[in-house]
């Protein structure tokens, strides 16, 4: 048989949740109904370490879209984290009460990306890389300028005080679960339809893209600001829990080790990937973490090793040898053969 | 305001010198380094352990460590960034910048939070100055600096312009494959420019480390502005690196003069009106396609 | 005395095609042997297999007997097998008498330095400080056939001899490899579409078709029509008119 032939379209199914998708889909509703019930039955410590791992899934899932899917390496979303935070902080001194603060917060930072990627976006590769790493020190300089913000020392978003600790625990807790499951469901949508397939194809040829009708900078703006305003809501989830800011800290660089690693040790371009990463960091975090800068260089070492021997990350490895896919992010095509009866749908 | 001015022109023969590692490695392999700024804080920290721990005079400890770090540099091309670059254009991004945090945090655990600096041994340098004709006042430090930055600019040029490596490497450059098929062995040409090219950062780091305090987590900010100032000067060309880091170095001694914080912003500031010109200029509004690539010409340099 | 250049049943994938399948040929001492096929036949993937630019599937490259198939393509042409790339891919902002010295630097050692290219091509001799994006097509061929030549091959492989030169600039290059040919013991291996062009200066001609080598013989003997039905796969006896 030639590999082109006309095929009627009656023989062709097009399945969008193959291989037990659709159960994936709901026992992962399941697991966050689970999830957000957790906090009357849990003790307040674990309810602090699910926050934290919520913010790590968020921020892999939101670097994930831009790296694995829309082919963009950015290094400095820090910016959002922290510019999100500030803004919520600016926003509570101005009198807007804490959580609608915090949404605020995140929704600027989504806006700042959003004029910056007129400009960004025209860059390629290494220089968007640097570019995003130079606009993340410019905003925490500029941040710092603040006198609210009190130069290295920072501020707290001490409005929260004022709420009672397990209520502040368990809210922010929702937040940040609520945050995590809106952008991982916004994601997932996205990655489904066709802008996903659209960012996909500028991953891959962004000319040939071009070609077919794509358009190209709406996308790639569009994915853009949709991971900026998911780090944002990552960063003010973090200021919830934290309570204080710190300049250097909201906007330093070890955020996007921590993003690299778990998308790169979970898996570049697999949906499900940066989830297992995230975890995977998570209980790095818990074991190892005290040992401060080795700790560090490690997981800087062991994405590196991983980039170059392993690119397709844990999920990817497990998933090229077991066949399995969780959550379908793709369709699968059947052709029936003319010979074959024809099927009651 | 003009000794405000004529500190940024010499303070842009160090940040030539920084800048010429990663230009040439840019040009060559066209991949951007993002460890350059930690790789030049290794070799600062190099020098130091050999001054302070080793007891060694620093014109020693440098001239050890620059073959040192040329061997790095060597074997981190074979290793680390060959394979990398084979990859597409994401994984030395990647790449680069897990090198840049083990060394960072590296260079943490082994010598700790202490800034570090050279300054108490290179004696007189480190303040002393010389009084121009017209009063201007001019670091004997920053000013040896920029000399050397000519110095070690000229080199590179007859490098490339004179020597069989230099063609060698020029043609490589231009076109691998081509090159391969002129018997040159593209694999070689690339590990001697990521020799040079760490040798610099390394030299860079040595001269970073005599006007300033240095600390582990200092390179990120190095490789900062050394992309600035290459991207200023025009990329692809050697002199117009020291050009870029001259204007970066003006503009962030001028906007010292407004806030402490208005180095760091004027600097930044510079750069992003530069990169909005050349992209207004080029007027490349589709496809997201690179502007900066038009620019991509390894000229004669 | 072992052959310049001898393939054994090779074979090259591009992309999921086979371009190259089953390729075996044997180049004697000093002879001009033309390689001819219609567009998309794997002349230019043979011949950049042979180099060593890409990769072989299966089957044997022979290199004065010895075994190159694995050997990376600047190891090659120091052991004599130099290839003249298809669209010239001169060294653009380096001058002519630079693109001379780089495969000069690092091919094989041998009669034909600076001074005895510069004397074959003078065409070349007031061109030699300008940037080679500065000439004229035929210019550049000549500097790229003259830049083979400074690696001292013993087999010189060229591919798409006359592709995009006017017909004086075509003569001019050919009347170069003539001149060439009565000068020492090179071997080549043409690719041209020029048919009465190949006719004309090879010894043998061999014509490809969809990978595969379909016909061989002297160029004395085999006939234009013989050539074209090979080339364009007609089974019939019957030439077009």
């Amino acid at each position: 048989m030639s590999a082109t032939a006309i095929v009627d379209a009656e023989r062709v199914t097009v399945d969008r949740w193959p291989q037990g998708g659709r159960r994936a889909a709901v026992a992962c509703l399941v697991v966050l109904a689970g999830l957000a019930v957790l906090p009357f039955a849990a003790s307040g410590w674990m309810v602090d370490k699910l926050t934290m791992l919520f913010v790590f899934m968020l921020l892999a899932a939101m670097w994930n879209l831009l790296a694995g899917y829309a082919g963009v390496v950015s290094v400095g979303q820090q910016a959002f984290f922290g510019v999100a935070a500030y803004f919520a902080l600016r926003a509570v001194a101005g009198g807007m009460p804490p959580y609608a603060a915090l949404l605020a917060g995140a929704v600027g930072a989504a806006a700042v990306a959003w004029v910056m990627s007129f400009f960004l976006l025209r860059l390629k590769d290494g220089e968007f890389a640097i570019a995003t790493w130079v606009v993340a020190e410019a905003l925490r300089i500029l941040v710092m300028l603040d006198p609210m913000v009190q130069g290295e020392t920072g501020t707290s978003l001490i409005a929260l005080n004022n709420v009672e600790p397990q209520l502040r625990r368990n809210l922010g807790y929702w937040f940040a679960l609520v945050s995590l499951a809106t952008a991982g469901i916004a994601a997932f949508v996205l990655v489904r339809r066709r802008v996903g397939s659209a960012a996909q194809a500028i991953r891959d040829d962004d000319e040939a893209a071009a070609a077919v009708g794509v358009r190209v900078f709406v996308t790639r703006q569009a994915i853009f600001v949709l991971a900026a305003f998911g780090c944002g809501l990552a960063g003010v989830a973090w200021l919830a829990s934290a309570i204080t800011f710190l300049p250097r800290t909201h906007f330093g660089v070890q955020w996007t080790v921590f993003m690299l690693f778990m998308v790169l040790v979970g898996g570049l371009r697999s949906f499900e990937g940066p989830f297992v990463g995230a975890l995977l960091l998570f209980a790095l975090q818990e074991l190892a973490g005290d040992f401060g800068a080795w700790y560090l260089a490690g997981l800087g070492a062991v994405a590196i090793l991983f980039a170059l021997y392993l690119p397709d990350g844990l999920w990817g490895w497990v998933r090229a040898r077991a066949g399995w896919t969780f959550l379908p992010t793709g369709v699968r095509i059947s052709v029936r053969r003319a010979s074959d009866p024809p099927t009651q749908t | 305001m003009i000794d405000a001015a004529i500190q940024g022109l010499l303070l842009g023969g160090y940040y030539a010198i920084l800048a010429a590692g990663l230009s040439l490695m840019f040009g060559v392999m066209r991949f951007i380094n993002l460890a350059h700024g930690d790789l030049a804080v290794a070799g600062a920290y190099g020098v130091l352990f050999g001054v302070l721990t080793l007891g060694l005079p620093v014109w020693a400890a440098v001239l050890a460590m620059l073959p040192l770090m040329a061997a790095l540099g060597w074997l981190l091309q074979r290793w680390l960034f060959a394979r990398a670059l084979r990859a597409g254009f994401l994984l030395p991004l990647l790449v680069t910048f897990g090198l840049g945090a083990v060394l960072q945090n590296g260079l943490y655990g082994v010598f700790g939070s202490d800034t570090l600096s050279l300054g108490n041994h290179i004696g007189a340098l480190s303040w002393a100055s010389w009084t121009l004709p017209g009063g201007v006042v001019v670091g004997q430090l920053p000013a040896l600096t920029f000399l050397l930055a000519l110095a070690v600019l000229g080199g590179l040029q007859c490098l490339l312009s004179r020597t069989r490596l230099g063609r060698a490497i020029r043609a490589t450059a231009t076109d691998a494959e081509a090159a391969q098929l002129c018997g040159v062995d593209a694999g070689r040409v690339h590990r001697a420019a990521g020799a040079i090219a760490v040798s610099l950062a390394g030299l860079a780091g040595a001269l970073l480390a005599m006007r300033a305090l240095v600390n582990p987590y200092a390179g990120p900010a190095q490789l900062i502005t050394a992309f600035e100032a290459v991207v200023i000067g025009g990329i692809g060309s050697l002199w117009g690196t020291l050009a870029g880091g001259i204007v970066l170095g003006v503009a962030q001694s001028l906007g010292a003069l407004v806030t402490p914080q208005g180095f760091d912003l004027a600097g930044h500031a510079a750069f992003l009106l530069v990169l909005v010109a050349r992209l207004a200029g080029a007027r490349r509004f589709q496809l997201g396609k690179p502007a900066l690539r038009t620019y991509l010409k390894w000229r004669r340099a | 005395m072992s052959a310049p250049l001898e393939v054994g049943d090779l074979s090259a994938r591009h992309g999921g095609l086979h371009a190259v399948r089953g390729v075996s040929l044997r180049l004697h001492a000093a002879e001009a042997v033309a390689l001819v096929g219609a567009n998309g036949a794997g002349k230019s993937t043979l011949l950049r297999t042979l180099a060593g630019t890409h990769p072989a599937a299966t089957g044997r490259v022979l290199l004065q007997g010895v075994d190159v198939t694995s050997r990376a393509a600047h190891e090659r042409v120091r052991m004599g097998l130099a290839l003249v790339p298809e669209g010239r891919r001169l060294f653009g902002d380096m001058t002519v008498r630079e693109n001379l010295l780089v495969a000069g630097e690092n091919g094989r050692r041998g009669p034909w330095t600076l001074a005895a290219v510069l004397d074959a091509l003078p065409a070349l001799r007031p061109l030699a400080g300008l940037p080679a994006q500065a000439l004229s097509g035929g210019q550049r061929q000549a500097v790229a056939i003259g830049r083979a030549l400074m690696a001292n091959p013993e087999v010189l492989l060229i591919d798409e001899v006359s592709l995009g030169l006017s017909p004086l600039a075509v003569q001019t290059v050919y009347d170069s490899l003539s001149a060439l040919r009565q000068h020492g013991a090179t071997t080549l291996l043409l690719v041209e579409q020029d048919l009465d062009r190949a006719l004309a200066f090879a010894d043998r001609v061999l014509c490809m078709r969809e990978g595969a080598i379909v016909l061989e013989g002297d160029a004395k003997e085999l006939s234009r029509d013989a050539i074209t039905q090979a080339y364009f796969g007609l089974e019939s006896s019957e030439a077009a008119a």
